[in-house]
């Protein structure tokens, strides 16, 4: 495959940034989008030219860290990881544009680079629950009702790529927060800082400089571990409840 | 040894509710659902224009006399304005407020544009706008007579005749109304999210409801307009 890339360039965090147009052959529609960037990358190499700069860790779809508007989809056009889309879901001769996140919260680093780290302070804020840790408790100790803990598995697959605020019109990280929220207070070994949580990972929310939730949707439409909208109606609810007690 | 520290007290529920993007959204939910309970009652009350000018204008002097002799004369209408623009007013600014961050917090736009959302959804804002002027000349138009071309007090039926035989009027309602459709189409489902109702069962019927409310009232408060235009009501 022939591709046309059009890349958002930047140098540093302050340093200006704009599309820079490439053209990329030899592209295998099996490859995954980060290899073919890592194609490109190689050949920007040879030229003597400056890498375009991307996230990427596990390259298996469970560590989050590959983050990419691709043509204005986070993560491209697949309900997917950038690492886990392929690129036989491009035609030949495609232009492509890849720019990264876009958030007040987080701030370009460089080229498709931006810097996720108000997502950790927001889990700093409650994210956990207080216990000692040490071995492994038995696991009938504590007994989770069937229900709960499925919705606890659903909001625990949240992986923390920030595709929902890439995607979010207002930069809203209403979808993560809600996600561990939702996650950690339907358990009971989260109960017991059930309020706390939801009143101070809200305000580490608001604090970062995230935007509002206006319920467009886009976040569980892009999230691409299928974390559902109502969540959101579901931490507004504990935090409605917090905020009364 | 493990050491016990007293918590801090934390604030009042309604600085936290306030101080919050999640709170001040709920109380856009709460004063957005208060205003439409009235434009539901509001848009029942018209319908008696089609029974006949006694009809509405008795209805009208009655609204004077709710809670009678315990209320003086027109106290629960004067209420009811209170509570009304107190709810135009939150509702107003909260959505100032939370708009202005909203826009702070994506500074920069996509080079790869892309439509997002429902039209509904996308014309929140406008639509509000559209909406809050739209009271201010609906108020000197139909309460107190300022621009009405009849313009005589206890006469509601003869006065919505005479603004309704103007085609600007007729305009200014049915745009005005169609924005009204579209901001309860999204308003009332993301009032449900906001306040917590909302659930994967629920969502459906919670849109379906929202439609329904929607074109209701849509329809039937362009139905006046629509009675004089066509000379049904007359």
């Amino acid at each position: 495959m022939n591709l046309t890339l059009r890349i958002w360039r930047q140098a540093g965090p302050d340093a200006p940034g704009s599309m820079t147009t490439y053209q990329v052959s030899g592209i295998s529609p099996d490859m995954s989008f980060l290899e073919m960037l890592d194609t490109l990358n190689e050949e920007l190499i040879t030229r003597g030219d400056q890498p375009v700069a991307f996230d990427h860790d596990c390259r298996e779809g469970i560590c989050g860290a590959c983050g990419m508007v691709i043509n204005g989809q986070a993560h491209g056009p697949e309900r997917t990881t950038t690492c886990q889309l392929h690129m036989r879901h491009f035609r030949d001769g495609d232009t492509i544009d890849v720019e990264p996140w876009r958030a007040a919260a987080f701030p370009v680093v460089k080229d498709l680079v931006v810097d996720r780290s108000a997502f950790d302070r927001i889990i700093g804020s409650g994210g956990y629950i207080t216990a000692p840790t040490g071995s492994a408790p038995e696991a009938h100790a504590t007994p989770v009702p069937k229900e709960a803990a499925d919705t606890a598995f659903e909001h625990a697959e949240c992986i923390g790529c920030g595709a929902c605020v890439a995607a979010c019109p207002n930069g809203s990280a209403m979808l993560f927060t809600s996600a561990k929220v939702v996650h950690l207070n339907v358990l009971p070994q989260g109960a017991p800082e059930r309020a706390a949580r939801v009143r101070n990972m809200v305000s580490a929310m608001d604090a970062e400089g995230f935007g509002g939730c206006t319920n467009t949707g886009e976040c569980a439409t892009a999230c691409p571990k299928g974390i559902p909208l109502p969540s959101i109606a579901a931490m507004n609810r504990e935090f409605l409840r917090a905020a009364r007690g | 040894m493990t050491t016990a520290t007293r918590t801090a007290r934390h604030p009042s529920t309604l600085a936290t509710l306030w101080r919050s993007t999640v709170g001040k959204k709920a109380v856009m939910a709460v004063t957005g659902l208060v205003m439409l309970l009235y434009l539901v009652a509001h848009m029942l009350g018209n319908l008696k224009v089609f029974f006949g000018p006694d009809d509405i204008n008795g209805y009208a002097a009655w609204l004077r006399t709710i809670g009678q002799p315990f209320l003086g004369h027109e106290w629960f209408l004067w209420i009811a304005r209170l509570a009304l623009l107190a709810s135009v007013v939150l509702h107003g600014v909260s959505a100032y407020q939370l708009s202005r961050r909203d826009l702070a917090a994506r500074p920069s736009k996509y080079v790869h544009q892309r439509r997002r959302a429902s039209y509904a959804t996308r014309t929140m804002r406008w639509g509000g706008v559209i909406l809050g002027l739209f009271v201010v000349w609906h108020i000197l138009d139909l309460t107190t007579l300022t621009v009405n071309p009849v313009a005589e007090h206890g006469h509601v039926y003869q006065n919505i005749v005479g603004t309704f035989g103007r085609w600007y009027s007729d305009v200014i309602y049915i745009v005005a109304m169609l924005a009204l459709g579209f901001h309860i189409r999204h308003g009332f489902w993301s009032a449900a999210q906001t306040l917590g109702a909302n659930n994967a069962r629920r969502d459906r019927a919670l849109k379906l409801t929202a439609n329904g409310l929607a074109l209701l009232l849509t329809a039937g408060f362009l139905s006046v307009p629509v009675a004089v235009m066509t000379g049904v009501v007359k």
